[in-house]
């Protein structure tokens, strides 16, 4: 990252520098929360929220960190904010909680709270690094919430647990896809998104990493 | 990062200090958020116990849960015996102190069951189990059994709600499992906890038939009124299901107790 902007930082990971887009982190949450679009937002806030304080955190006291332990400084850090919000989910919004169970919980390895601290926070400045950790948790988001509106709706007729298709099981039209409610379908709808993103934009496209040569030798028949 | 940092004592005091600072914002945490917790834990507890019981609207109040679990007198069975038993006489210092989880695991009040035995997949048995009753003047209108059990993935916990008759169900609700959303979590549907009222669960010989149908219950067949559903796309947690209930309403299980519910030798209250 040569030039960093606050408007910069907080943006590009939503479209253009997307984590789980192009960066390909944090998959496995993914699949596991974004059966339902209210997990998916929780999901997205509490990474967000600790992407952020993270970054912030060890942005704040990297000239200090010495270089030979900073990964376990920085899990530290993670971990114990990763259980602050576990807390607070458990205290005030009981019942996401108990559907989100143990992917609260593994936030912590979740590598774009890791990596963001370590390619990000480790470099620049406490607010930049909130901002950072914003972007990205806002990036990272909104991956979650188109997958699991695709997802809820079409693999179960709902969005926001309101009914929007009636189910066949309950006397309505809509025969539900249940493979979209198992986690394979996440790869899929990703699958498709990244598909999606890099024909819209074109600099995301890897280049080849080796080339296949023309054939010039003729084999014996 | 300048070399000073990678001195040992620096390296020291860094893991020290931080190690005091995130250890404070945790403890902090977890003390000063642990009674909203409980609250919600127990307020979740009464209100699968009333939900299972089918005493409560579709978006209960936190005041219409506490109104109507007062009508609910939580008793200590000893499962063997099938007696009440008084909290103190067990070794436990309150009701609310009975803690069924712990129970279970603890080696003194509870047993290992041998494989043969463990249709629930449950491990251990306790000896005292806590049931809660509704009465209407004398007689028990409504018994709610914990029961629990091995679906696919995950331990089921949930309460069956039968009527006075220790047979016919009111209720059965599930308040904590990790079973496959849209397949196994669909234990939770509505739709599938409504074909349950009004089953019965014991044949005329008093054995635990009740059981989970694949393909649906015809209605025509003699034993439709023992039959359910099964979960479609979820056999295994269906067969828990099933396991779970036969097993708690058989002989290891709520049987002798009930037995003494039908013959109203528990009624007296």
């Amino acid at each position: 990252m040569s030039d960093v902007t606050p408007k910069k930082v907080l943006l590009e990971p939503i479209l253009s520098n997307n984590p789980i887009a192009l960066q390909i982190l944090g998959i496995c949450s993914a699949l596991a929360v974004t059966t339902s679009l209210q997990l998916s937002i929780v999901m997205g806030l509490a990474v967000s929220l600790v992407t952020a304080f993270s970054s912030f955190s060890i942005a704040l006291i990297r000239s200090q960190i010495p270089s030979s332990i900073r990964i376990i400084v920085q899990m530290t850090i993670i971990a114990s904010l990763v259980i602050v919000v576990d807390q607070i989910l458990r205290a005030y919004a009981y019942e996401v909680s108990k559907q989100l169970s143990v992917f609260v919980g593994l936030i912590i390895t979740n590598c774009i709270v890791m990596g963001r601290a370590e390619a990000f926070a480790m470099q620049n400045g406490p607010v930049l690094s909130f901002l950072d950790g914003i972007g990205n948790g806002a990036g990272y988001s909104t991956m979650l919430i188109t997958v699991a509106t695709i997802r809820e709706l079409f693999g179960a007729g709902k969005l926001f647990g309101v009914v929007i298709f009636p189910t066949v099981a309950n006397g309505g039209w809509y025969q539900p896809n249940g493979l979209l409610l198992l986690p394979p379908s996440a790869f899929f709808i990703i699958g498709l998104i990244i598909w999606g993103l890099r024909s819209w934009k074109k600099d995301q496209v890897e280049s080849a990493e080796f080339k296949l040569s023309a054939h010039k030798v003729k084999e014996a028949f | 990062m300048s070399k000073s940092n990678d001195s040992i004592q620096k390296i020291v005091t860094v893991a020290l200090a931080l190690c005091v600072v995130c250890s404070v914002i945790v403890s902090a945490s977890v003390v000063i958020l642990k009674p909203v917790q409980v609250q919600n834990k127990t307020l979740n507890l009464k209100e699968n116990i009333l939900r299972a019981a089918g005493m409560l609207s579709a978006a209960p109040t936190k005041q219409e849960i506490e109104e109507k679990f007062a009508q609910i007198t939580p008793k200590l069975v000893d499962l063997d015996t099938g007696e009440y038993v008084e909290p103190s006489a067990a070794g436990f210092a309150s009701m609310e102190a009975f803690d069924q989880k712990k129970v279970a695991q603890n080696p003194d009040t509870s047993r290992v069951l041998t494989s043969a035995e463990d249709q629930a997949s449950i491990k251990r048995r306790e000896k005292y189990a806590k049931v809660y009753i509704v009465t209407e003047g004398d007689e028990i209108s409504r018994v709610i059994l914990p029961v629990r059990g091995y679906g696919l993935w995950s331990t089921l916990y949930g309460f069956l709600a039968l009527k006075g008759d220790a047979d016919t169900v009111v209720g059965l609700g599930f308040y904590e499992h990790g079973e496959t959303p849209g397949l196994g979590g669909e234990v939770d549907n509505p739709n599938w906890k409504a074909q349950w009222p009004g089953k019965e669960v014991y044949n005329e010989n008093g054995e635990a038939v009740v059981r989970l149908v694949k393909g649906g219950v015809n209605p025509e067949a003699a034993d439709a009124k023992y039959s359910v559903d099964a979960l479609s796309g979820a056999s295994l947690t269906s067969r828990g299901v099933q396991n779970l209930l036969q097993y708690w309403l058989g002989e290891e299980g709520f049987k002798t107790y009930l037995d003494r519910v039908r013959s109203g030798e528990a009624g007296n209250v």
